[in-house]
């Protein structure tokens, strides 16, 4: 089953035409990603790897896309995301950026207000191996499997992600919520979903400093999740006041330092790990899966 | 990007809201262009909290004394900080003193209002004492949100409201906000802007001296870079793997003297902009640690070789993965010290770190 990604979507691709888009259209076909058009304003008529393009996501609805991803630079987003939600499209994953936070926001409550998903911006995307890619992740990192992943970051997910492919660990679906202070999906939903899959044995969370997402998905894993949970948390020696690359990380007011979350999240009955590594080592010496 | 206070209270100043008289100086003869009845108040224009703490406001009766806190504000570090700018404001009458702000709230991901009928003190000290009402980005700030602050609060709450939607700001605080003879005063500004929205905003400073050198100079050249206090310069590819490095570091005892994120990038020109950068924080030793998924490592390691042919490097110990790696290990034998893992990185740095 996976979680929000699976072999139904059918995936417009906004900002098609630039490098990225290009790039990464061709490599979500590779993984089995059915892409059915992509968008760029002025550009309709243009074929990018086999896929039509588009002058605005209205027109492209005759292909009848289900979700988009967005490679939109950051002053466009707001536009690109608001006219996905406008045409009717359910799932958008924003990849760009350096979005203005109060665009985000804005954003963000309009997809709530369209009943629709928003995963980023400024992230990685989400990939269901075997079955669908809508991001940038590497392919050949994955592996199908049982394992269900949500995380802040982008190459530390690799990272842990091909670790667990090299223990033979694979995954169900790994998504890359990202790492601005704003997102549109949460620790908490990907906890909610992975519970009630029944391909997902296990669950991996991967966050970082800044805001208190981990100690709120603590809270929710004590009350509602069955399932064991693994956690690394990435920027224990951060100081304090300074923004660690991501727009997100940041301990602020005395807030979002990651002891703070390891506590909470081991205090909920997470294992947590001291190296990206030990994940893996953690989920096959435990032998849940 | 924190706004110094005299720059936000310009911008309280451009949206109607009262602020004292004042006088901004950097030379200490401008002291005596000073057309104002004393008693003054001096503060020490710095970015970091807890000023007045630290000494960094200074009350002056007379121009001896006046010109006695100059030196003294100018020549004091606060918290690591030095003062470039003195505001000199005329003293207020206070009458009562609030505490109000706008926030970016991440958790609820609205805007938050926090209001306080006791101002002056850190807002940390006093939350029971605070008003939490959210708004929604979507609706803004509507009159009932309002009608919960005492009545003189009102209008300088939607003004302040104003500024920080239209300024993208991150938090917008007036924290004394002072009732002086039926009026309402801001006291101080704390103004944070985004960031990422600088490029719609031409019109805010420029000024960004939270940054060090070597900072200012990775943010031209749009490098993700923050300089740490240890002796080993980290570089990795994505923020979260600069972040584990570091904190893999600390695990074998070494200190990361640098955090930069070279991103996505597999462009060599970058990675000799990388090392450039590090090499001048003078670091005992570089620790490259690349995960690639789609960053070819052989071109990685290219721009590695060039920068160490033309230029004095210490010691670089790499592990490099992903598309290629097979082939930049090779190419880098006589270049660096190469290791496999991330533990195993982190330990050799540490070790010649030490």
């Amino acid at each position: 089953m996976a979680i929000w990604v699976d072999k139904n979507i059918r995936l417009l691709v906004q900002g098609i035409t630039g490098h990225q888009g290009q790039f990464h259209t061709k490599a979500m076909k590779e993984f089995g990603t059915k892409i059915v058009a992509g968008v760029t304003p002025g550009k309709e008529g243009m074929v990018v790897h086999g896929v039509p393009v588009y002058n605005s996501v209205e027109d492209a609805m005759e292909m009848e896309p289900n979700a988009s991803i967005i490679f939109v630079p950051a002053p466009f987003a707001k536009d690109a995301v608001i006219e996905a939600l406008d045409a009717g499209i359910k799932t958008i994953v924003v990849i760009t950026e350096n979005i203005p936070f109060h665009d985000a926001m804005q954003f963000v409550h309009y997809g709530i207000y369209k009943k629709a998903r928003i995963i980023g911006p400024n992230c990685p995307g989400i990939a269901s191996p075997g079955k669908s890619k809508i991001g940038i992740f590497p392919n050949q990192i994955f592996k199908e499997g049982r394992i269900g992943i949500a995380s802040r970051s982008g190459t530390l997910t690799y990272e842990i992600v091909a670790s667990l492919t090299s223990f033979g660990l694979g995954q169900s679906t790994c998504i890359g919520l990202g790492g601005d202070p704003i997102t549109g999906s949460t620790f908490i939903d990907a906890l909610k979903e992975f519970e009630e899959d029944n391909e997902t044995d296990a669950i991996v969370l991967i966050g970082e400093i800044g805001g208190t997402a981990e100690e709120d998905a603590a809270e929710y894993i004590e009350r509602h999740i069955s399932k064991p949970v693994y956690a690394y948390i990435a920027g224990r020696t951060a100081p304090p006041g300074r923004r660690m690359g991501h727009a997100g990380a940041i301990i602020m007011g005395g807030k979002g330092d990651a002891k703070s979350k390891m506590e909470a999240l081991k205090k909920a009955g997470a294992k947590i790990a001291k190296f990206p590594i030990d994940i893996a080592r953690l989920i096959r010496d435990d032998k849940v899966i | 990007m924190k706004l110094f206070e005299y720059q936000g209270k310009e911008i309280f100043r451009k949206y109607g809201i009262n602020v004292p008289k004042s006088f901004l100086i950097e030379k200490k003869d401008e002291i005596k262009k000073i057309d104002m009845p004393f008693p003054w108040i001096m503060k020490a224009q710095v970015l970091v909290g807890g000023r007045g703490k630290s000494g960094g406001i200074k009350f002056a009766n007379s121009m001896q004394e006046a010109e006695k806190n100059f030196d003294e504000i100018m020549q004091m570090e606060i918290k690591g900080e030095r003062a470039r700018k003195i505001l000199v404001e005329e003293k207020i009458k206070i009458e009562k003193e609030y505490y109000l702000s706008f926030f970016l709230d991440r958790s609820s991901r609205q805007y938050l209002m926090m209001f306080s009928s006791e101002g002056g003190v850190d807002i940390e000290e006093m939350a029971e004492k605070v008003k939490k009402i959210y708004v929604n980005p979507m609706i803004g700030l509507q009159p009932y949100h309002l009608r919960c602050l005492p009545k003189e609060a009102r209008n300088i709450a939607s003004k302040l409201f104003k500024i920080f939607v239209e300024n993208d700001c991150e938090l917008a605080e007036i924290n004394p906000m002072a009732v002086s003879k039926g009026n309402i005063i801001a006291l101080d500004s704390k103004i944070i802007v985004d960031n990422n929205s600088l490029y719609r905003h031409p019109e805010l400073p420029k000024e960004t001296s939270e940054l060090t050198p070597l900072e200012k100079e990775a943010r031209e050249k749009n490098i993700s870079f923050v300089q740490l206090n240890g002796n080993i310069g980290v570089i990795a590819n994505g923020a979260g793997l600069t972040m584990a490095t570091l904190d893999a570091l600390n695990e074998f005892n070494g200190r990361g003297g640098t955090f930069l994120d070279l991103g996505g990038t597999d462009n060599p020109e970058k990675v000799k902009q990388a090392l450039e950068l590090i090499v001048k924080a003078k670091p005992k030793v570089i620790l490259i640690n690349l995960f690639g998924g789609i960053t070819k490592c052989d071109t990685v390691a290219n721009g590695i070789i060039e920068f160490m042919k033309k230029n004095e490097t210490p010691t670089i110990v790499a592990r490099i993965k992903g598309v290629n790696e097979d082939i930049a290990r090779d190419m880098l034998k006589d270049y660096v010290i190469a290791v496999d893992s991330f533990e195993e990185v982190a330990k050799k740095a540490a070790e010649l770190g030490d």
